[in-house]
């Protein structure tokens, strides 16, 4: 009997070392909002991150171990979770998180520690600010206005544009600064740059200055209380100009609200849509996959920046050619070109991504993908 | 600037002007009869257009009527607001009803949030009131001139109400001395009570115009609005009623005039109108309309 004991604790010990030995493994954390107000991106990106686990299980001839970690969607969360995967999970990478504010909280511990951490689609340019562990997949706010100039210039053959913008709004103002340097760039004039303060609704006065300009194009890099707003008074006054704003105007009720006055407005997105058509081949094979996985549930560009995002991580660990976070960090930081669902990804000095950006646009009253473009900067 | 863009924008200034106004009417009268500034006159302003947008939707009801509805129901919740927020406190100091008018207009708004949601909807507009009428190269919604004239007929409606009736008498005379006008017999609860009912329901009617005019309304439509609106009233001279209307279009006025001639300055249109308050408080401590407050003894 005694022996047996033993023999059943030595046999443990065994099984138990043979597992640390084994344990070779890479570990990555995850951290994403699973459950709390964001818990419905966070869970989607999640999706992405294990679909693209399933299909790339190894790097370096070693297995993968993804350990994933739910922040609740609370900043205090983040933080701790992240300092988990760091201290007792000992991960050499870690991807996450869909909110800025959670990206935030958690890239201070990261960065502290010297581990490199890959945000999937926070966007505010403060989270990657001053850091040098912090990434991100997806690019920030700002860069949309590059994007809605270039579509402008190249596509819409505007020469003359004019932009109004909400001054209380850094969203607003950064997406109108970007715009107006790329579309003077490409040759471009801004012919008439008018402001308004959020909670405005009387935007009479700078509308018929804007008209008197003959702008071809308006950028309006608004929030969706100001926007539909403005269009319907574009079209009272009777601007002939076409429209175009960020992502922060999609909303299924401005068709609603908007009527025939939002009839052919553009918006720039993130370059991911299952309805785009021309899709790249990675997209495709993406979307396609997603399908077989999750029937029953449309894929969409959280799941992409998650799949995106592991794929990301596994590549610079290649290209690093050993699990080690200083290595992997200056690999993710030369990143260049690599193709994603999302398109082809480069990050810049402030570790954005730049990347392609999409195109929307209201037609026939629906919101239609119509296009991905190469913003010019 | 030509001629005609000149045009534009004064008819513009017009629109904006006279919504301004009608909404500072509502607020100088219960100041002028009570001395309190409701401050939840903009929320009923945003109740008013809620109303309109439920009957529309929901009840299918025909506009006009929803309309009528909503400003008897918006007439009715100043009554009730005044039942339990302000008359159990119209003994006690001018600040404990003030502070309570600003906790109904949070409550108000918070509770909109939770009913409405916060997304905006879309508002129902009548085709005869949105046909754009154009004249040469000059564009006006037939809005920008039913508003002013429904400003203007409140105008004279409320006039003769509180100069030529009995219940307005007797707001005079509240006015003056609450103690006095009940001694003499006046119901005086029953007196403010239609005065906020009134109030109430030009808020409302002017909710309605606004949503008309800027047809999107979310809890907090009413904020700004109403605080343009005050600043309209203190500067027509709070207490006057022409005064207010008054102070409106030259809100108004100023707001689009500081844009079309200073296009650059176009993100300080707000603080135009505050430097304009401030001059003319300056100069006409009582507003132009003004009349001279007496000590009361």
């Amino acid at each position: 009997m005694k022996f047996g004991k033993v023999g059943i604790a030595l046999a443990l010990v065994l099984v138990f070392a043979a597992g640390a030995f084994a344990a070779d493994t890479v570990k990555i954390g995850v951290f994403l909002p699973l459950t709390g107000q964001m818990g419905f991106g966070g869970q989607l990106e999640l999706d992405g991150i294990k679909m693209a686990h399933k299909e790339a299980p190894t790097v370096l001839g070693k297995k993968v171990e993804l350990i994933v970690v739910d922040n609740k969607s609370d900043k205090v969360e983040a933080a701790n979770a992240v300092k988990r995967l760091i201290e007792k999970d000992k991960v050499v990478a870690i991807i996450g998180t869909y909110g800025s504010s959670l990206a935030m909280a958690g890239g201070e511990i990261s960065e502290k520690a010297g581990i490199p951490q890959l945000g999937t689609s926070c966007t505010n340019p403060l989270v990657t600010q001053g850091k040098k562990y912090i990434f991100r997949t997806c690019f920030i706010d700002p860069f949309q206005g590059a994007g809605a100039a270039t579509y402008a210039f190249q596509k819409m053959k505007a020469k003359n544009a004019a932009i109004l913008i909400d001054v209380s709004q850094d969203y607003s103002v950064g997406l109108a600064n970007f715009f107006e340097k790329s579309f003077t760039k490409m040759g471009g004039k801004i012919v008439a740059k008018l402001n308004y303060n959020s909670g405005d609704q009387d935007f009479t006065a700078q509308l018929t200055e804007i008209i008197s300009k003959k702008p071809d194009v308006l950028f309006i890099p608004s929030y969706f209380a100001e926007g539909a707003i403005i269009m319907k008074q574009v079209g009272e006054l009777g601007g002939q100009f076409k429209i175009m704003g960020g992502d922060a105007m999609d909303n299924p009720e401005i068709v609603k609200i908007g009527g025939k006055a939002v009839e052919g407005f553009a918006y720039t997105t993130f370059p991911y849509d299952p309805t785009m058509k021309d899709m790249s081949p990675i997209a495709k094979k993406f979307t396609e996959n997603w399908k077989k996985g999750f029937p029953g549930k449309e894929p969409n560009v959280n799941a992409a920046l998650g799949y995106d995002s592991y794929m990301l991580i596994l590549d610079a660990i290649k290209r690093a050619g050993k699990a080690d976070p200083k290595l992997i960090r200056d690999k993710l930081e030369a990143t260049k070109n690599f193709p994603g669902v999302t398109g082809s990804t480069t990050m810049n000095a402030t570790h954005d991504a730049e990347k392609p950006v999409g195109i929307m646009m209201i037609q026939n009253g629906k919101r239609v993908f119509v296009d991905v473009i190469e913003p010019k900067l | 600037m030509s001629l005609d863009m000149f045009v534009q924008h004064l008819f513009n200034a017009l629109t904006l002007g006279s919504l301004y106004g009608l909404i500072a009417i509502g607020y100088t009268m219960v100041y002028g009869i009570l001395r309190l500034i409701n401050f939840a006159h903009g929320d009923i302003f945003m109740l008013g257009a809620y109303f309109v947008f439920f009957g529309v939707t929901l009840t299918k009801l025909p506009w006009g009527i929803a309309v009528v509805l909503a400003v008897a129901l918006s007439a009715l919740c100043g009554v009730v607001i005044d039942r339990i927020a302000y008359r159990p406190l119209r003994d006690a100091p001018r600040i404990s009803a003030l502070i309570s008018a600003i906790g109904v207009s949070f409550f108000i708004e918070n509770l909109g949030l939770v009913v409405f949601t916060g997304l905006p909807k879309p508002v129902y507009r009548p085709d005869w009131l949105v046909e754009i009428i154009s004249i040469g190269n000059i564009r006006v919604l037939p809005l920008a001139i039913i508003v002013p004239a429904i400003a203007f007929a409140l105008v004279m409606g409320l006039l003769w109400i509180v100069y030529k009736t009995k219940p307005g008498l007797a707001m005079r005379s509240i006015s003056k001395d609450i103690e006095t006008t009940r001694l003499m017999g006046v119901s005086v609860d029953k007196i403010i009570a239609l005065t906020f009912g009134l109030g109430s329901a030009l808020a409302a009617a002017s909710g309605i115009m606004w949503a008309l005019r800027y047809p999107q309304i979310h809890p907090f439509m009413g904020v700004f609005p109403g605080f343009k609106a005050f600043i309209a009233a203190v500067l027509g001279g709070i207490g006057s009623i022409q005064g207010a209307m008054i102070g409106g279009m030259l809100l108004g006025l100023i707001e689009i005039m500081a844009v079309a001639f200073f296009p650059a300055l176009s993100g300080y249109r707000d603080a135009f109108a505050f430097i304009l308050l401030i001059v003319i408080l300056l100069m006409k401590p009582t507003g132009l309309m003004g009349e001279k407050l007496e000590e009361k003894v």
